[in-house]
C-alpha cells in the first residue's frame, strides 16, 4: 500500500503526516491536512508563551481573566491541574508563571487529528514535533512503526514501537529551550535522559511523558503506576528500562 | 479422551499465544537485528483459554479421527482448534474459529510496548514510519531522521 507524506512547520516544530488507504493524495486528503494545520495554527495563537499577545501570555501576566479567554484555555488548565495531582506535584503548569506547553502540544495534535479520523477507509500517522497519534483501521494490518530517537544521539533510534491505533510521546532535554523541571524542587530531573510513553490518547501520553521525566530517578516507577500506558525510559548513563504498563483486567 | 482434551486445551493456549504475539508485535518481527524486549509479556498469561462452554466434539474421516475443541473465549476473541488423529498421532491441526478484529484487540494494540533495537540500527534499515523524540524541532529538521523519512516519502 502506498503511503503519502506531508510536512509543514508550526510552533517551531515539524508536523509530519503519513496517510495510507483510500484518501492519500486527493481533495479529501488535502482538505483534511489543511484543516489539521489550521487548527494547530489557531492553537498557537491562543497558547504560545512566545507571543506577547497570546491569551495565555496575557492571562499569565494577569492582564485578562479566564472568563475573557476562549473555552480551550480552561480546558487545558483543567488538564494541567489533573496532571499536577496525578504526578503528585512533579508536573505543574503554574511553576514560574503560567506555562502550559507541556499539556498543549499533545492535546492540540490529538484534537487536530479529528480531521484525519473523519477520513473514511484511511489510516494515518500524525507527528507533532515527535509526539504522534496513529490509526490503523484493520487491527491485523501493518502497524505504524515508530522509531524512538536516541536521546544521546538523535541520528539513531533506540527502540521501535509497532502501533496500530494509539499514541506515542517522548519528553526529554533540549526541547527548543523548554526546560522540564521537577516542580517540587525546581531543579532539572536527575538520572533520566528521555521518557517515551505509549497510550491510547496523545493528550495523556504527552502529559505522562513529561510528568514521568520530571520524576527523574523515579521515572520508570511512576510510569508503572499509570494504567493503560507502556513506555521506555532511557537513563543518563545510556541504559534503558521498558515499562509494560499493560494490566490484565 | 481426557488426555486429548487436555492436549486440545494446551493447543488452544499455544494458538492464543501465537495470535497474541502476532497482534502485539506484527511487523516488528522483520526488524532483523532487534533484540526483543519483553514483547507484551501478558500474552503468556491468558488464563481464559479453554474456558468456553461447549466441550468439543469428535468425528471420523478417512484420514483419521477429528477432535474439535471447545470454543475458548480469549482476550482476542473466540478461538477453536480442531485436530485430526490417525494411528495415535496428530496429523492435522486447524483453527475453525479465529479471533476477529474486535474492540478488545484494538485496545491491546494501543498499548504496544517499545522493542529495543541494537544501537547500530539506523532509520533506513529498520523500516520505520515516524520518529518520536524530544528533539524533533524545526531547527534541526532537515538533517533529522524524521526529515529523511518525509523526504524519502515511503
Amino acid at each position: 500500500m502506498s503511503t503519502a507524506r506531508y510536512v509543514e512547520h508550526v510552533m517551531g516544530m515539524p508536523i509530519s503526516l503519513a496517510l495510507r488507504g483510500r484518501h492519500t493524495d486527493d481533495d479529501a486528503a488535502h482538505e483534511a491536512w489543511a484543516a489539521v494545520m489550521n487548527r494547530l495554527r489557531a492553537v498557537d495563537l491562543v497558547f504560545s508563551t512566545y507571543r506577547d499577545d497570546s491569551y495565555i501570555t496575557r492571562l499569565g501576566r494577569g492582564e485578562i481573566g479566564l472568563d475573557e479567554c476562549p473555552p480551550e484555555v480552561p480546558e487545558v488548565l483543567a488538564l494541567g491541574e489533573q496532571a499536577r495531582r496525578d504526578s503528585t506535584g512533579a508536573f505543574d503548569v503554574w511553576r514560574d508563571g503560567l506555562d502550559p506547553s507541556g499539556v498543549v502540544k499533545g492535546w492540540a495534535a490529538d484534537r487536530a487529528a479529528d480531521h484525519l479520523r473523519a477520513l473514511p477507509d484511511t489510516d494515518f500517522c500524525l507527528s507533532a514535533g515527535g509526539d504522534l497519534v496513529c490509526r490503523t483501521l484493520d487491527p491485523y494490518g501493518r502497524p505504524w512503526r515508530i522509531g524512538v530517537e536516541h536521546p544521546h544521539d538523535p541520528d539513531r533510534i533506540i527502540a521501535v514501537v509497532p502501533v496500530t491505533t494509539g499514541a506515542v510521546a517522548t519528553s526529554g532535554t533540549a526541547h527548543r529551550g523548554e526546560h522540564i523541571v521537577d516542580a517540587r524542587t525546581g531543579r532539572a530531573p536527575a538520572a533520566v535522559a528521555s521518557v517515551t510513553v505509549v497510550g491510547e490518547s496523545l493528550t495523556w501520553a504527552d502529559i505522562d511523558a513529561t510528568a514521568a521525566y520530571a520524576h527523574g530517578p523515579d521515572a520508570a516507577e511512576w510510569l508503572r503506576t499509570r494504567v493503560g500506558r507502556s513506555g521506555l525510559v532511557v537513563w543518563e548513563d545510556g541504559s534503558s528500562t521498558v515499562v509494560d504498563g499493560y494490566r490484565l483486567p | 479422551m481426557k488426555r486429548i482434551v487436555f492436549w486440545l486445551l494446551s493447543t488452544a493456549t499455544v494458538v492464543v499465544l501465537l495470535f497474541g504475539y502476532h497482534t502485539s508485535t506484527s511487523g516488528a518481527m522483520t526488524a532483523e537485528s532487534s533484540a526483543i524486549a519483553p514483547a507484551n509479556g501478558t500474552a503468556g498469561t491468558t488464563g481464559t483459554a479453554g474456558s468456553g462452554s461447549s466441550s468439543g466434539s469428535t468425528g471420523t474421516t478417512a484420514s483419521g479421527k477429528t477432535y474439535t475443541g471447545p470454543v475458548a473465549d480469549t482476550r482476542w476473541g473466540n478461538v477453536q482448534v480442531q485436530i485430526t488423529v490417525a494411528d495415535g498421532k496428530v496429523t492435522a491441526v486447524s483453527v475453525p474459529q479465529q479471533p476477529n478484529g474486535n474492540g478488545r484487540d484494538r485496545e491491546i494494540n494501543a498499548r504496544a510496548v517499545p522493542i529495543l533495537v541494537q544501537e547500530t540500527l539506523s532509520a533506513q534499515s529498520s523500516d520505520i514510519d515516524m520518529v518520536s523524540g524530544a528533539t524533533v524541532t524545526s531547527d534541526g529538521y532537515v538533517q533529522s531522521l524524521q526529515g529523511a523519512l518525509d523526504e524519502a516519502g515511503l
